[in-house]
């Protein structure tokens, strides 16, 4: 760990039973930085993403964060209070299904706007123009504002949750397989929107995929996960075009070249 | 009465519920568990306030019961004829004279002074209840001060028609911290709760619910900087008294269409009559 590091784990282990969902795993991340979490289903990774974000508590181990103040707070022993209020202020939280994280019953612009609220923003035309903002950097019409999220595709519902994430300008965004169970092309935008919001904002995401194409699109770096352990990480490119481990070379070989 | 203890709930039920009265008012706003006892009336007509009214009542207490701000309506009647019955304490409908003030709906016209203590009868307590249907996610929020979701809700009522559309249970924040449901008073009796002088108790039967505003307490009603909370009433004069500043009623009269705005303040109309003030009606009424 670093001074300058905004997310270090040490030693996270957790297991469901008998089941090992994460050992002695180990994760730091730098202000502005993707890191990707790649592996098949079950070997951990949304456990990971849980216990990183403080959702779900390890069994030993640590996860420390930097505030912007420079001062590190334990994840996992912070009072309640402070931990909510991370989670809605710096910190955000992008599911795979967008209706788990928006109120399907509240329009678009109440769903952007809500984080806003919930920091304290009591001025109606300031929030509804951020939210109009936000509409348009996520490329939703601005005239869906007042529209019901149940009147929205999935690929929009997807950008809606992501501009309601980042309205507050998180420094830090966990991210669960945000393109699955899109169609491809709907994909490829959504992987160019999010690309493009991360860079220019300089957020620090960590992104559970399956998808070893969308980590090498948006990832700096890599962490190839296994039964619960992290078996290779480094730089994406690295890792994907030299991979040194058996499980990491099954994973590269293993995608399909169209 | 024989064979009631005074004011009919027995005397460990009422320490209960002055129990649960001291925490409400150490914490003003907070919703404060209790054991709702059966009453011999039904849920939603005052079981909660009647429980509260009840444990607080004394033999020198003065009660008066007002229903939709009238004195003469059937709940507000049984309420109390009930404790003239089982306590035996004087009753009234004048508010400058009573002590103890059950109220269903309303907060009187007249204003409430230091030595007066105001019941109201709660339905829903949680004022969240309609935005979050867990109460385990509810006292949460409560918990942590999250009211991001209540906000939700007024922007929506401004997005949608142009102003926060309610008009009565408006929300409020009690002495800068807890989000309070006031009952289902009429919006334009909520700034009569700020700062009010006497003390303010509720209770939600029901919902085993008690909570409470202390004298001198900042009670305001959410809004937004730009959209500043504003009270409704109907744009007339009271037909029989000519008050133009308090909450009327709308009563039909006939079949073509006649309206008669009357005070919903019952006591607060036959004071003014008393002292001489005539509405436009009012006068017509004499000609008749």
């Amino acid at each position: 760990m670093t001074d300058d590091t905004l997310l270090s784990a040490r030693g996270l282990t957790l297991s469901f039973g008998s089941i090992p969902a994460l050992v002695e795993v180990d994760v730091d991340l730098w202000p502005g930085e993707m890191l990707a979490v790649v592996g098949e289903s079950g070997s951990g990774k949304t456990t990971l993403l849980n216990v990183l974000s403080g959702r779900a508590a390890p069994h030993a181990g640590a996860v420390w964060y930097r505030d912007p103040s420079g001062r590190l707070h334990d994840v996992h022993a912070m009072p309640a209070p402070a931990l909510r209020t991370l989670h809605r202020s710096d910190w955000g939280f992008v599911h795979q299904d967008p209706k788990q994280n928006l109120r399907m019953n509240v329009t678009a612009g109440g769903n952007v706007g809500e984080r806003l609220m919930a920091q304290g923003a009591r001025h109606y035309g300031d929030i509804r123009n951020q939210a109009l903002e936000w509409l348009r950097q996520v490329e939703i019409d601005a005239d869906r504002i007042d529209d019901l999220p149940r009147t929205f595709s999935g690929g929009m519902l997807q950008r809606l949750q992501i501009a309601r994430t980042l309205v507050t300008h998180p420094r830090l965004v966990f991210m669960d397989e945000p393109t699955g169970g899109l169609d491809v092309s709907v994909q490829a935008r959504l992987l160019d929107l999010i690309r493009t919001l991360v860079a220019r904002l300089s957020i620090a995401a960590v992104l559970v995929t399956h998808d070893i194409a969308v980590a090498r699109l948006l990832a700096h770096r890599i962490a190839v996960m296994q039964r619960g352990r992290v078996v290779e990480t480094g730089l994406t490119d690295q890792v994907l075009d030299d991979p040194q481990h058996p499980y990491t070379q099954l994973l590269v070989s293993s995608v399909l070249h169209a | 009465m024989n064979g009631y203890n005074f004011a009919y709930l027995d005397e460990q039920t009422k320490r209960m519920i002055r129990r649960a009265l001291l925490k409400a008012v150490a914490i003003p706003g907070h919703q404060v568990p209790f054991g709702s006892r059966e009453m011999p009336l039904p849920y939603g007509w005052g079981t909660g306030g009647i429980q509260v009214t009840a444990s607080v009542l004394g033999q020198n207490d003065v009660l008066k019961v007002i229903d939709q701000g009238a004195d003469d309506t059937t709940n507000a009647v049984s309420i109390r004829r009930f404790f003239a019955r089982t306590a035996g304490v004087r009753t009234t409908t004048r508010t400058s004279e009573a002590t103890l003030i059950q109220t269903r709906h309303r907060i009187p016209e007249t204003a409430l002074r230091e030595d007066q203590i105001i019941v109201y009868q709660v339905p829903q307590p949680e004022p969240l209840s309609r935005l979050e249907p867990s109460r385990a996610e509810t006292r949460r929020m409560h918990a942590l001060a999250d009211y991001g979701l209540m906000h939700v809700k007024l922007y929506e009522d401004i997005a949608r028609f142009g102003q926060v559309s309610i008009s009565y249970d408006y929300p409020v924040m009690v002495n800068h911290r807890y989000l309070m449901a006031p009952s289902p008073i009429p919006a334009f009796d909520n700034p009569k709760m700020h700062m009010m002088p006497a003390l303010q108790l509720f209770g939600a039967g029901r919902e085993k619910r008690i909570y409470a505003v202390p004298p001198y307490t900042e009670v305001r009603s959410l809004d937004f900087d730009d959209h500043p909370f504003r009270t409704i009433r109907a744009p007339h004069a009271c037909g029989l008294c000519g008050a133009a500043d308090v909450y009327l009623d709308e009563v039909v009269v006939d079949d073509r269409g006649g309206r008669l705005y009357v005070c919903s303040d019952t006591d607060h109309c036959a004071g003014r009559r008393a002292a001489g003030h005539v509405g436009a009606d009012g006068m017509q009424e004499a000609a008749e």
